[in-house]
């Protein structure tokens, strides 16, 4: 889960001690989140938990949360996603990374809930979360970066309080395929979805890529959301309410 | 193991932390080789780059809303399987109760009983709006940008990437 975090800032506490206390806090739980889920982490819960070194019930509620999202993903994907996959040997690798960044993000981002007339924008990895409480704020302006050229914007997504998340080929290399084939998916080349938390944005923006051509279809059906598909060939298509 | 730069800049506040792990492979959320931290030349007018000691404090605010308690073992249907019903946890998203199906000691099956039905609290009309598409000669500068969600804003990625340029910025 090695990810650069950026925070920004801007009002009453963007430079005191609050703040500061904050983002200490903020990060902490990013730290637990990682101390519980990493896969890469030989100590953390999900690793004992696939040692059976510990038993289902005596994992945290935390793990059991993730676990539901996960589920309730892969049935709202019609199974294209999934945080369980078979190994080789015959047994299931539980891997839930592909809900967890945004989990943790949500949780991370309260840390900044108690700072008055303060806006705040967390981002892991290119995924991120907006608040807004500063009077008069002119909110956030998330720029979304080009598939196929990193220093360029493709959009630019005003966002007061809500998520933004993309999933492309860039990030994470061939790491995405349809857990229905095992196949990194063709035609698009970015799925950004903007919507209320970023768990389930980053969960559809992720789904949505691994279904390839049918990202766009699948987008429209699911509510509250907007977003943009950028395809393979660089035309794009914006989705969401209004559209 | 994880070394972290915090960079504190001016007038936008602006903070990066870039965390890596030595025992780094693929997957998902994993970047392809150790993280190499460059906190580069950043000299910013509040002046406080800090290490910041971080996973060693303990802090108050990692607990979620709910409290960890114990599931209820039974055994099921299919022979050897057993299944381990969770506590109802309560979450930013409302309650949440699972169920997990054990065979051999694996998790076989996941069944959530209990599930909010929204994804979170309604969220005002104004909240967030759709993307707007920007011109080809746009650079970020001029789109007036305050953050980048991108598919390259991973360690690998990040000092090329728009972002870093953004943290590096005064705005």
């Amino acid at each position: 889960m090695g990810m650069p975090i950026s925070l920004a800032l801007r009002g009453r506490h963007a430079h005191d001690e609050r703040g500061e206390a904050a983002w200490q806090a903020a990060l902490e739980i990013l730290h637990e989140a990682d101390r519980m889920f990493s896969t890469y982490r030989n100590d953390s819960v999900v690793s004992r938990l696939a040692r059976h070194e510990l038993s289902p019930e005596e994992c945290p509620d935390e793990v059991r949360q993730v676990l539901a999202l996960g589920e309730l993903a892969r049935e709202q994907s019609g199974g294209a996603f999934d945080v369980r996959r078979a190994d080789p040997g015959g047994g299931t690798i539980l891997d839930p990374s592909g809900v967890v960044k945004g989990w943790a993000v949500d949780r991370a981002v309260r840390a900044f809930d108690g700072l008055a007339d303060t806006d705040v924008c967390l981002s892991a990895g290119g995924d991120l979360v907006c608040r807004t409480a500063m009077a008069g704020s002119p909110g956030w302006r998330i720029g979304v970066e080009h598939p196929h050229d990193p220093a360029r914007v493709v959009a630019v997504v005003p966002v007061r309080n809500g998520a933004v998340a993309t999933s492309g080929l860039a990030h994470r290399g061939a790491h995405i395929v349809d857990a229905r084939s095992g196949r990194t998916p063709a035609g698009v080349a970015s799925v950004t979805v903007v919507g209320p938390d970023l768990v389930w944005a980053d969960i559809d923006a992720t789904v949505a890529f691994a279904l390839g051509g049918d990202a766009l279809d699948w987008l429209r059906r699911r509510r509250r959301q907007s977003g943009l598909v950028v395809w393979a060939d660089g035309s794009t298509a914006l989705f969401g309410a209004g559209s | 193991m994880r070394r972290i730069a915090l960079f504190v800049l001016s007038t936008l506040s602006t903070m990066v932390l870039l965390f890596g792990y030595s025992t780094s492979s693929s997957g998902p959320l994993a970047t392809s080789a150790p993280t190499s931290i460059q906190s580069g030349p950043i000299t910013s007018s509040s002046g406080s780059t800090s290490e910041s000691a971080s996973g060693s404090t303990s802090s108050g605010s990692t607990s979620s809303g709910s409290s960890s308690s114990g599931g209820t073992a039974s055994g099921s249907g299919s022979p050897g399987s057993t299944d381990v019903t969770g506590s109802v946890a309560d979450t930013q998203w409302g309650p949440v109760q699972v169920r997990l199906t054990l065979t051999g000691g694996t998790i076989s099956k996941v069944t959530v009983l209990q599930y909010p039905s929204g994804n979170g609290k309604d969220q005002e009309i104004n909240d967030y709006a759709l993307p707007i598409l920007t011109q080809e000669t746009v650079d970020a500068q001029s789109a007036q940008i305050d953050m980048v969600s991108g598919a390259t804003v991973t360690s690998n990625g990040y000092l090329e990437s728009l972002q870093s340029a953004l943290d590096q910025a005064r705005l």
